[in-house]
């Protein structure tokens, strides 16, 4: 029980800063709302093309703004020097890890909440009739942006350009995730059944963030401490 | 007993060697004071045995055990150059957090018997980015005490501290001492650390220059040791 203590104290750590600062759940949601709005304006709403796109259009508006959450997540321990105190405390790299997944994964999807009502007005889409169905996409894909952004916000932490590092790192590993998120999605707003043939990437989402998980877990002390 | 051992440790930034081959014991109960000029590698020796980094070559073992050991890390207080308390909590959230991270078995209690000790109980509420610089130096050593460690590591513990702080710092080191807890503190204010201290390291360039006992003639004299083991 202790393990998940410590990584709730992170965790509500995190949130509670956020909570008073509001520094990047605001950054994050002006920069989603003004890409869904900028897409609005280059892709016609009512085309038949642009609904068969819309997975892809939502899911890259929640991988670029959640960039701007992952890039401070452990930048905002540089001041002071809070991550050598969190570094040489007990806590193990894998609670204060999961401490800042937690965090991160419950902003984003503060955020994707937010957008989703927003881009159904936006682009004349009905409410999913398997709105669950969407939901549990969005908790899959979500985690699966939230633990490869973690680990790379901790790996570029130190970096000067780390703003610029971090997409560009995080974007290629995010392939599969998005792949399966985006084909879902897609399915699910055109009010269609998801069928036999979307199974594999359902398990394509389940196994890349089972997998990446457990490897994040594995290697983030060795990125921590070298 | 030995609580601290430190075994031919080499450690390398690029290809500069900041640690060549030091190796020194210290006792339990002792009060190392870690004396050398800027960038002789005190601080870089100071994050090894706090666990922040990893040694090339050599080990370290602490109270019998790995640095990087989560039984080693809670028996060991750091206090760095950065004061490690976050801007956006209070004093007691930063302080009752930092009680979590070490297992203290009731989080408040501790937090407020050390708000109450550093003579910050009237600001408890209150936010760290409105703290004077005072008061966030001793917000920092009430964490770095908070879970009774046995090990003190402390990176120039008393510069830029307010008198209030110093005196604050000076009597929770004395009753350490007192307590048979060892303390490892990195300094360039000798006379303060060597009033302190009943052992000295130099560190010269990288490579261990003398350890001994702290002796009359270093506090008569502070500067006598770099004279006679430091550079010119």
């Amino acid at each position: 029980m202790n393990f998940f203590r410590q990584a709730l104290a992170i965790a509500g750590k995190d949130l509670r800063s956020e909570v008073r600062s509001k520094e990047t759940v605001n950054a994050s949601l002006s920069f989603a709302l003004v890409i869904l709005l900028l897409f609005s304006f280059a892709f016609d709403p009512s085309a038949e093309a642009t609904r068969e796109m819309a997975g892809g259009l939502l899911w890259l508006v929640f991988a670029f703004a959640g960039t701007l959450i992952l890039n401070r997540s452990f930048a905002r321990e540089l001041v002071n020097d809070c991550l050598d105190a969190l570094i040489s405390s007990p806590a193990s790299g894998a609670q204060l890890f999961l401490g800042k997944c937690l965090a991160n994964y419950v902003l984003l999807l503060i955020v994707e909440s937010v957008c989703l009502p927003i881009f159904i007005v936006f682009y004349d889409a009905h409410w999913p009739k398997q709105a669950w169905l969407l939901f549990v996409v969005m908790l899959l894909g979500t985690w699966g942006i939230t633990v490869i952004g973690t680990l790379f916000s901790a790996m570029t932490v130190n970096l000067r350009l780390r703003e610029l590092m971090l997409p560009t790192l995080i974007y290629p590993m995010l392939i599969p995730a998005l792949m399966g998120a985006i084909q879902l999605s897609t399915v699910l707003i055109a009010g269609e059944p998801l069928g036999a043939d979307n199974q594999v990437w359902f398990r394509l989402l389940v196994g890349f963030d089972v997998i990446f998980t457990i490897l994040a877990v594995g290697l983030v002390e060795i990125v921590l401490v070298g | 007993m030995t609580a601290v051992a430190i075994e031919g440790v080499w450690k390398f930034y690029g290809d500069y060697p900041a640690l060549k081959d030091i190796s020194f014991n210290v006792d339990g109960g002792a009060c190392l004071a870690l004396l050398g000029r800027n960038g002789a590698g005190k601080t870089t020796l100071l994050r090894i045995l706090a666990g922040l980094s990893k040694t090339a070559k050599g080990s370290i073992t602490i109270l019998g055990a790995d640095a990087r050991a989560e039984k080693t890390r809670q028996k060991i207080g750091v206090l760095g150059h950065g004061i490690g308390v976050y801007e956006e909590l209070s004093a007691f959230e930063n302080l009752k957090l930092f009680a979590k991270l070490y297992d203290m078995s009731d989080p408040q209690k501790t937090a407020l018997e050390w708000l109450e000790r550093t003579g910050l109980e009237r600001v408890k509420d209150g936010l760290v980015r409105e703290f004077s610089r005072g008061m966030r130096q001793r917000l920092a050593v009430a964490r770095a005490f908070l879970h009774n460690p046995s090990l003190l590591l402390l990176d120039e513990p008393f510069t830029a501290l307010d008198d209030r702080a110093i005196a604050v710092l000076q009597g929770l080191l004395k009753t350490a001492l007192e307590e048979g807890r060892t303390i490892i503190m990195s300094t360039h204010q000798l006379r303060e650390a060597l009033e302190l201290a009943t052992d000295v390291a130099l560190i010269n360039r990288g490579k261990l220059a003398f350890r001994g006992e702290r002796t009359r003639e270093m506090l008569e004299d502070p500067g006598w040791l770099y004279r006679h083991y430091g550079e010119a």
